[in-house]
């Protein structure tokens, strides 16, 4: 159909060949960029395997986690069929690391789901409200900011008493700060762009704009600086439950388990430096495929 | 000039409220009444009295909160549940033991992080920066705990050439870094505790040092003639003041986050004292140790951000 | 859509006005002054939009014409004056309300990298004035593409695109096709083709013209680019520092100017033909800052005529009667200000 034919007057135009190369949208650019990312897609394979161990970790376990032995204390690997020895109650190490992922995992992604939520709805009304709630929504995060990460974490939960729920709290509270701050900064620097202007002469009420144009261009920083949160959180909390903060014996879960086993270092130390070696696997892990998220999400159109 | 340092500061003050009323609300988190968490279990009726009026536990929160402030800031942090000692003499003591780990940590991880972070930073894109940098990202992934107990498991259980705990055979009372029976023990706990910001330190080192290098003026020195040493040595007194900024914040950082490495290596600090206060439920040593540490954060970064803005005018915020 | 025949939107017939504007005033707070610095942005604007013209509205950089713009347009809330839509008071209690204005006026913004959505296909950005308003989504994507065929964009070919794979007058023929998606009355026109090359920008005018033709629109079209507002307007303001200096149809403005700074402005226009010299005083001076302007007539300070009375009193616009008369402020026109040029 030709383009002029409904118009009264003939107008052409020169320009009205499109461009000849078809370029990709955002997203579908970065699916590209990471499925010729190899390093990232391998670690996020591995990041993969671990979730899905502990999810399935019932048919995965040799043997059930809480059966405890007074005979069996402490053996070496691969005695009777133990392939990674017993810890200082006799329970098989191995299946008590495949279900500690279980706590570590979650410990370490629902309070960064927790503060997604949270920091950066506060952050995008805080990049779009007026000066006063702006400046008393960043002065109060201001404030949580003031402590260091692990004292504010071991704060809240010790004075809450520990165990799981209570961390996860204050973990969350840890991260909602910076999530905020992430969240504001996106939102106001798309308040000032032009679309936005135009939008509104268009009509559209605030919450309209928001959902549909400050959104799609907030979410993508806010992912990307969740996804690094996360091998963050799961250091974390395995340090509150190493100082016995997190879970409460006898569920495993990795910080726990260095902790107890601590105590037979002298007997057995190579079990002893399981756990730490799964949590630093999982947190390098989650780094990495954050690094490779934020080099295939942050681009310039 | 001077303006902006006021204005720094007093910034500041409104922060430093707002932590202490973070503080405060702790007792308030914990589950149970306030006045039970605040006192030891055999407490006298008339003890409970005494605290009930000095703290106005009957009274509005506000009013509450007013005179905790007005005990804290004469210096009356309470008493602690466990050791029945006033808590600023614990807390201080413990405090001193955290700074002796830090004052070593701190300048360790700068010689080995600025040196890895600059030698990163001049050869972009080669094996060295990559190995660097993945050390880098491996010292930020690590649980510091757990190196912890490696190095416990490689040095003194396996090797036994280091301690695995303490403060000294005869303990902190008596500690002298200047008897080798007594400064082995510092050994292991700063090496620890240094692991983080080696990898900060590091990062930001590299990409200080990789920024200024790719700056005109460093090719303008090159044809001038100037040989390499001389323009690597511009180079690093311009990337200094940022990684010098880093560091001292890295300084704050530690002295409140140490509870973990404090842990492993049962060192008597702040943060061992905080661990030891959370398993006894003593919420008297537990909030004044935080505030303590909060404070020193607060006051650390403020120091960093005045003397940032007095070596490079540039960063003279508004 | 309707077509050239009578606007079924006309409420107060074609004798009535589209839009009066009176004694507009907008006044933004400087950040770090005093308290009373104000930058005077628009500073008691009035004039007359009639049905179906074109009016120019020329001016300096900071003169107040983008302000002016979004005050029309409710995008700033006005200080003072007022306004009236089609004969109903904008923002009166008995009046138009404001997003029943936003459905009668809309805006074509300069084209810049950030007027368009970047994580939008132009055809969903086109698309959201008609859904913000009421329509359904697939609704609105056909209205959308029915639009971009009319600004010539085969909606097949560049519905889906997204605006950095366009051209400058490919974006800002979406802009166009956004500003008409809702079918509005009015379009103000800021700086519309002012970031073109100049022979898309040529197209793009004509093609502006047809539009305005086949939709019975109202144009206010800023720029500053004389001879751009010269072939498209009928009408012409000029401002200068947030005031209106002079008002007329546009051939009267630009064969006989009466206020000095229009001369002033046509005057610098450079011209290749050796028989059209310039010999209109070049302004002198920087001009004043907004925030603290002269006092009495603006631009008594680099007006080469300039008397005393010129920096005592301002100087009104003249008595405006129907679109043919042509008036400016100031004193030289004005009989008994006192200016030795006035008529007795």
């Amino acid at each position: 159909m030709s383009q002029t034919a409904s118009l009264p007057v003939r107008v052409r135009f020169d320009d009205d060949a499109p461009p000849a190369l078809r370029v990709r949208g955002y997203w579908s650019s970065v699916g590209y960029r990471l499925r010729h990312d190899p390093a990232t897609l391998f670690f996020g394979l591995v990041v993969l395997l671990i979730v899905l161990a502990a999810i399935f970790a019932p048919l995965l376990a040799p043997f059930d986690p809480y059966k405890e032995s007074v005979v069996l204390r402490l053996k070496p690997f691969g005695y009777r069929g133990h392939p990674l020895g017993t810890d200082e109650l006799g329970r098989d190490l191995l299946s008590r690391l495949i279900y500690g992922g279980r706590s570590s995992l979650l410990m370490g992604l629902v309070p960064v789901c927790i503060a997604v939520v949270l920091g950066g709805t506060l952050g995008v009304i805080g990049g779009f409200a007026g000066r006063r709630v702006n400046a008393a929504i960043m002065r109060t995060m201001d404030v949580f900011y003031a402590f260091p990460s692990v004292l504010l974490a071991v704060a809240i939960s010790g004075a809450m008493g520990g165990g799981m729920a209570n961390g996860m709290a204050a973990l969350a509270l840890v991260f909602i700060p910076a999530m905020c701050r992430v969240a504001e900064t996106a939102t106001a620097q798309v308040r000032s762009l032009d679309f936005i202007e135009a939008a509104r002469a268009t009509g559209a009420g605030t919450f309209t704009i928001v959902r549909y144009h400050v959104l799609g261009n907030v979410l993508g920083p806010v992912f990307i600086y969740a996804s690094s949160l996360v091998s963050v959180s799961i250091l974390l909390a395995s340090g509150l439950s190493f100082l016995g903060l997190g879970v409460k014996p006898p569920t495993p879960d990795w910080g726990l388990m260095l902790s107890t086993l601590r105590q037979s270092i002298y007997v057995a130390p190579l079990s002893c430096a399981l756990p730490g070696a799964a949590i630093f696997v999982t947190s390098i892990c989650f780094n990495l495929v954050s690094d490779g998220i934020r080099s295939a999400m942050d681009v310039r159109l | 000039m001077l303006g902006y340092i006021t204005r720094r500061i007093l910034f500041a003050i409104p922060i430093a409220f707002g932590v202490s009323v973070v503080c405060f609300s702790l007792v308030y988190l914990a589950p149970g009444d306030p006045l039970q968490t605040i006192l030891p279990a055999d407490a006298t009726a008339e003890m409970v009295e005494q605290i009930k009026h000095a703290y106005g536990l009957d009274r509005p929160l506000p009013v509450q909160f007013f005179l905790w402030l007005g005990h804290v800031l004469t210096g009356d942090f309470g008493m602690s549940i466990s050791t029945r000692r006033p808590v600023i003499l614990e807390v201080t003591g413990a405090l001193s033991n955290t700074f002796m780990l830090t004052s070593f940590a701190v300048p360790l991880a700068f010689i080995i992080g600025y040196t890895m972070g600059a030698i990163a930073g001049c050869f972009p894109g080669r094996a060295v920066d990559r190995i660097v940098t993945g050390a880098a990202v491996v010292g930020v992934s690590l649980p510091n705990y757990w190196l912890g107990i490696v190095l416990v498991i490689v040095f003194a259980v396996e090797l036994m050439v280091l301690p695995a705990t303490g403060m000294g055979p005869k303990g902190s009372a008596q500690f002298s870094i200047f008897r080798w029976s007594d400064a082995q023990y510092l050994v292991l706990p700063v090496v620890t505790l240094s692991m983080i910001p080696v990898g900060i330190i590091a990062r930001t080192t590299r990409a200080a040092v990789a920024e200024v290098l790719s700056q005109d003026f460093v090719t303008t020195l090159r044809a001038k003639g100037l040989g390499e040493i001389a323009v690597i040595r511009h180079v690093l007194k311009n990337s200094a003041p940022q990684v010098l900024a880093v560091m001292g914040l890295q300084f704050g950082y530690l002295m409140g986050g140490s509870i973990l490495v404090e842990t492993v290596f049962t060192w008597p600090g702040s943060g061992f004292m905080l661990s030891k206060a959370i398993i006894n439920r003593d919420i008297p040593v537990l909030q004044g140790t935080i505030l303590f540490l909060a404070m020193i954060f607060v006051a650390t970064n403020l120091v960093v951000d005045l003397l940032q803005s007095v070596i490079d005018p540039r960063i003279r915020r508004t | 859509m309707s077509g050239v025949a009578a606007d079924v939107h006309d409420v107060g017939g074609p004798a009535q006005p589209l839009l009066i504007a009176r004694d507009l005033f907008k006044h933004f707070h400087v950040r770090g002054g005093s308290k009373s610095a104000r930058v005077r942005a628009v500073d008691g604007v009035s004039f007359t939009l009639f049905k179906g013209e074109t009016l120019g509205v020329v001016g300096e950089s900071g003169c107040g014409k983008s302000t002016l713009a979004r005050l029309l347009l409710h995008l700033v809330t006005r200080d003072g004056g007022e306004l009236i839509f089609d004969g109903e008071p904008v923002g009166a209690p008995h009046g138009i309300t404001v997003a029943a204005l936003r459905r009668h006026v809309q805006m074509v913004f300069q084209d810049s990298y950030s007027s368009l959505n970047p994580r939008m296909p132009v055809q969903d950005s086109v698309a959201f004035g008609p859904f913000v308003h009421g329509r359904r989504k697939p609704d609105a994507r056909r209205a959308a593409r029915d639009m971009l065929v009319k600004v010539g964009l085969n909606p097949d070919l560049f519905g889906q695109r997204y605006p950095h794979e366009l051209s400058g007058g490919q974006k800002q023929r979406v802009n166009i096709a956004r500003a008409l998606a809702i079918e509005p009355r009015m379009v103000i026109l800021d700086e519309a083709v002012s970031a073109l090359d100049k022979s898309i920008e040529a197209q793009v005018l004509n093609l502006l013209r047809a539009l305005k033709a086949q939709f019975n629109l109202t144009y206010l079209f800023i720029s500053h680019d004389l001879n751009v507002v010269r072939y498209v307007s009928d009408r012409v303001l000029v401002m200068y520092l947030g005031r209106v200096v002079e008002l007329g149809p546009s051939e009267d403005i630009f064969t006989r100017p009466l206020h000095p700074y229009t001369r002033a402005l046509l005057g610098s226009r450079p011209s290749m033909d050796p028989a059209n010299r310039i010999e209109e005083p070049p302004i002198t001076g920087d001009p004043p800052s907004p925030i603290d302007p002269p006092s009495g007539c603006r631009f008594h300070t680099r007006c080469p005529f300039a008397e005393d009375v010129c920096a005592a009193k301002s100087p009104e616009l003249g008595a405006w009667l129907d679109r043919g008369s042509h008036v400016a402020a100031c004193h030289m026109l004005d009989a008994g200000s006192g200016h030795s040029v006035a008529p007795a």
